[in-house]
C-alpha cells in the first residue's frame, strides 16, 4: 500500500503560501471576480476607489487624467516640501543662503526643481481639470456641490503655490509677491510663516478627501444618463 | 528676416492679441467639425513648431521664453491647445451623433461596467509612471532660477506677479487695483461657484457636446481663453519695463516711453465736448459716467431680458437671470474697457480721486 505522500511544494508556493504572505494579502491573485473584488476592498490605498467604474469614466480621452494628475502633483509637493524643511530655515537671516546651499553644495540635487516645478505644474494641471469637467458638463446635478469642494481647492492651490513663491528670498521672490498682494491690497502676512502655510495644506489635504468621496457618492465620474 | 519680425511684433500688440484670440475661437466654434479635423489640428501645432523654432534663434525672444519661471507658460499653451482640439473633437462627433438620434459616444458604454482592478488601477498606474518621468526630466533639464537675495529698495523693472496671476496684473492697466486685484478676481471665483446653480440646462451632463449648450461653452471658453490664458501669454512675454507693450523679438528698453494720452470721462464731457470746464460738485461732474455705471448694471439687464436674452430669462427664471446678466456683465467690464481705452483713449469712467474711487 502506498502512502499517501505529501505534495510537493514550489517555490512560488513557498512564497505565496507562507503565513507571512497571507496575513498581509486575504486574497488570491487578482485574476477572478471574487479576487478582483476582494483586491479593492481589502487595500486602504485602493478602497477609495468603487469596485466596478463606467467604462467611458475610465477612458483617458474622457477625464484626461488631470484630476489624478493635479492630485498625483499634489503628493509630490508634499513629499518633497517636507524634504526641503530639513534643509531651509524660513526666516530672511537665512533663506537665501538656504537655497544657495542646497543649489551649490548638493551634487544632483533635485529636490528644489521637483517642488517648484511641481508646483508650477499642479496650477496647470488643476485648471485643466477645470476645464474638462466643465466641458463635460460635470457640474450639473448632482454634482453641483463637488463642483464648489474644486473652486475652493482651486484658491488654495493658488494661494499654496503664491505663498511658496516668497520663500527663496530672492529678488524675483519677493518683487512677484510684493506686486501680487499689493494687488490684492493685502499685506504680505505669509511673510515668514514657513513652507507652503501648513495649515492651507491640511485644509487642501482634507477638501481633497471630501472631493474624492463626493466623485463616488454623486454616482462616480459622470456619464450620459 | 528682420522685416517679418518687425511685422509680428507688430502683430502681437494688445489689441490685435486680443481681437486675434476672439475671432480664432469664434472661427474655432462656428464648424468644429473642420477645425478639429486632422488637417487643422497637426496643422496648428506643425505651426507653432515651426514658430518656436524659428523664433528660438532670436535673442531677444530667447531671452524672455526660455527664463526658467516662463517655461511653464508654454507648456501651458501646448497643453490648452491639446485638450482642447481633443475635447471638441469629442464633442463634434458626438454632436453628429445626437443629430442622427444615436445619442453620445459615452451612452454607448455608460451601461458597462468593467472593474476597477486592473481597468482603472493600471491606467492610473500608467499615468503616475508617466508623470514621474516628466516631472524628473524636467527638474534634470531645468534649474530652479535663483536671483540675487532680496532687496526691498531694489524693485525690478518690470515686477512681475507670479505668471499665474498675470492676467490680472494685465488687467491693472485698464481698472484700479480694487477693481482689478479684489473685485474681478471675486467674481471670476463667485462665478465659477454660482455656475452650477445658474446653468438650467440639463443637457450635456456627463458627455462632450457643443450643440446642446452653446451659450454656456461659449462663455466659458471666452473668459478662459481670451480674458485668461491670452492675457497671461501677453502679460509675461510680452509687457517690459514700466509694463509697456514690446513685440516677441524687440529689445526692452527702460527708455521706452509711450505716451500718456489717456483722458477721463467727465474731462471729454465737460471740457473738450462742452468746453465749459469742470464743475466743482463731485456728482455733477462724473455724473455722466455715474449713470452710465448705473444703466451698465441697472438696466441693461431687464432690457436684455426682452431682447438677447429672452429665451435664457424664460427658462432660468428670475433670480437665476439677473445673477447671470450681473456675471455676464461683470465679466464684460473688462473687454469693454479696453475697447474704450483703445479707441477713445479713455481712461476712467468716474474719476473721483477725492476718494480713491475711481472705475
Ligand atoms: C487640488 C485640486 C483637485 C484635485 C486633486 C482633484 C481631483 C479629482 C479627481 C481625481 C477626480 C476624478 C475624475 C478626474 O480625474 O477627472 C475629480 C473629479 C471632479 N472634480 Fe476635481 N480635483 C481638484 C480640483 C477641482 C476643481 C478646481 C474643480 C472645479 C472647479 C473640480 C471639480 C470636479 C468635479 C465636478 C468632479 C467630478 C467629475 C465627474 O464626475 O466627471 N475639481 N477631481
Amino acid at each position: 500500500m502506498a502512502v499517501p505522500t505529501k505534495p510537493k511544494s514550489s517555490p512560488k508556493d513557498f512564497i505565496f503560501k507562507s503565513q507571512i504572505w497571507k496575513s498581509i494579502f486575504r486574497h488570491g491573485k487578482p485574476n477572478t471576480h471574487r479576487n478582483r473584488t476582494l483586491v479593492m476592498l481589502s487595500n486602504v490605498f485602493l478602497h477609495l476607489h468603487p469596485i466596478k467604474v463606467r467604462k467611458s469614466g475610465v477612458a483617458l480621452s474622457y477625464t484626461w487624467c488631470m484630476g489624478g494628475a493635479t492630485f498625483f502633483l499634489f503628493l509630490v509637493e508634499v513629499i518633497t516640501g517636507i524634504l526641503l524643511m530639513f534643509y531651509y530655515r524660513p526666516t530672511p537671516q537665512y533663506a537665501y543662503t538656504d537655497i544657495m546651499q542646497l543649489r551649490e553644495d548638493v551634487s544632483f540635487g533635485v529636490m528644489r526643481e521637483l517642488h517648484r516645478w511641481g508646483a508650477h505644474a499642479m496650477v496647470i494641471a488643476v485648471w485643466l481639470h477645470m476645464y474638462r469637467v466643465f466641458l463635460t458638463g460635470s457640474y450639473k446635478p448632482p454634482r453641483e456641490f463637488n463642483w464648489n469642494v474644486g473652486v475652493i481647492l482651486l484658491v488654495l492651490t493658488l494661494l499654496l503655490s503664491f505663498t511658496g513663491y516668497l520663500l527663496p528670498w530672492d529678488q524675483l521672490a519677493i518683487w512677484a509677491v510684493t506686486v501680487g498682494s499689493n494687488m490684492a491690497r493685502a499685506h504680505p502676512v505669509i511673510g515668514h510663516e514657513g513652507p507652503g502655510s501648513p495649515l492651507v495644506t491640511f485644509v487642501v489635504t482634507i477638501l481633497i478627501a471630501v472631493h474624492f468621496w463626493r466623485v463616488r457618492k454623486d454616482g462616480g465620474i459622470s456619464g450620459p444618463l | 528676416m528682420e522685416s517679418i519680425k518687425h511685422l509680428i511684433d507688430r502683430l502681437s500688440s494688445p489689441q490685435i492679441l486680443f481681437f486675434g484670440s476672439l475671432v480664432i475661437l469664434v472661427l474655432f466654434l462656428v464648424n468644429l467639425r473642420r477645425s478639429t479635423s486632422w488637417k487643422v489640428i497637426l496643422g496648428s501645432f506643425a505651426a507653432l513648431a515651426a514658430f518656436y523654432a524659428w523664433a528660438l534663434m532670436d535673442k531677444n525672444f530667447r531671452s524672455i521664453v526660455l527664463v526658467p519661471d516662463n517655461v511653464p507658460i508654454t507648456l501651458l499653451l501646448v497643453l490648452v491647445m491639446f485638450f482642447t482640439f481633443l475635447g471638441f473633437r469629442k464633442a463634434a462627433a458626438n454632436d453628429v451623433r445626437i443629430g442622427k438620434g444615436l445619442g453620445p459616444a459615452e451612452k454607448d458604454e455608460t451601461d458597462l461596467r468593467v472593474f476597477v482592478w486592473p481597468d482603472l488601477v493600471y491606467v492610473e498606474f500608467i499615468c503616475l509612471i508617466l508623470l514621474t518621468v516628466i516631472l524628473v526630466a524636467w527638474a534634470i533639464g531645468l534649474q530652479a532660477p535663483l536671483e540675487p537675495p532680496a532687496n526691498p529698495s531694489k524693485s525690478p523693472n518690470p515686477s512681475k506677479a507670479p505668471w499665474y496671476f498675470l492676467g490680472l496684473q494685465e488687467m491693472l492697466v485698464y481698472y484700479d487695483p480694487w477693481i482689478a486685484g479684489v473685485l474681478l478676481p471675486g467674481m471670476i471665483i463667485m462665478g465659477l461657484m454660482a455656475l452650477p446653480y445658474i446653468d438650467p440646462n440639463p443637457k450635456g451632463n456627463g458627455y462632450y457636446t457643443f450643440k446642446e449648450r452653446p451659450f454656456a461653452i461659449s462663455m466659458f471658453m471666452g473668459g478662459f481663453l481670451v480674458l485668461w490664458v491670452s492675457l497671461i501669454i501677453l502679460g509675461t512675454f510680452l509687457r517690459g519695463p514700466n509694463w509697456n507693450f514690446f513685440g516677441p523679438f524687440e529689445q526692452w528698453r527702460i527708455e521706452k516711453v509711450e505716451p500718456l494720452l489717456n483722458v477721463n470721462l467727465s474731462e471729454y464731457i465737460w471740457v473738450k465736448w462742452m468746453g465749459v470746464g469742470l464743475p466743482k460738485s463731485i456728482l455733477v461732474r462724473e455724473g455722466f459716467g455715474i449713470l452710465g455705471v448705473i444703466f451698465y448694471f441697472g438696466a441693461l439687464p431687464p432690457i436684455l431680458a426682452f431682447t438677447a436674452f429672452k429665451k435664457l430669462f424664460r427658462q432660468m427664471g428670475w433670480i437665476r437671470y439677473n445673477v447671470m446678466a450681473f456675471l455676464f456683465l461683470m465679466m464684460m467690464a473688462l473687454p469693454i474697457k479696453m475697447l474704450l481705452r483703445w479707441s477713445f483713449n479713455l481712461k476712467y469712467i468716474v474719476y473721483i480721486p477725492e476718494y480713491f474711487f475711481n472705475i
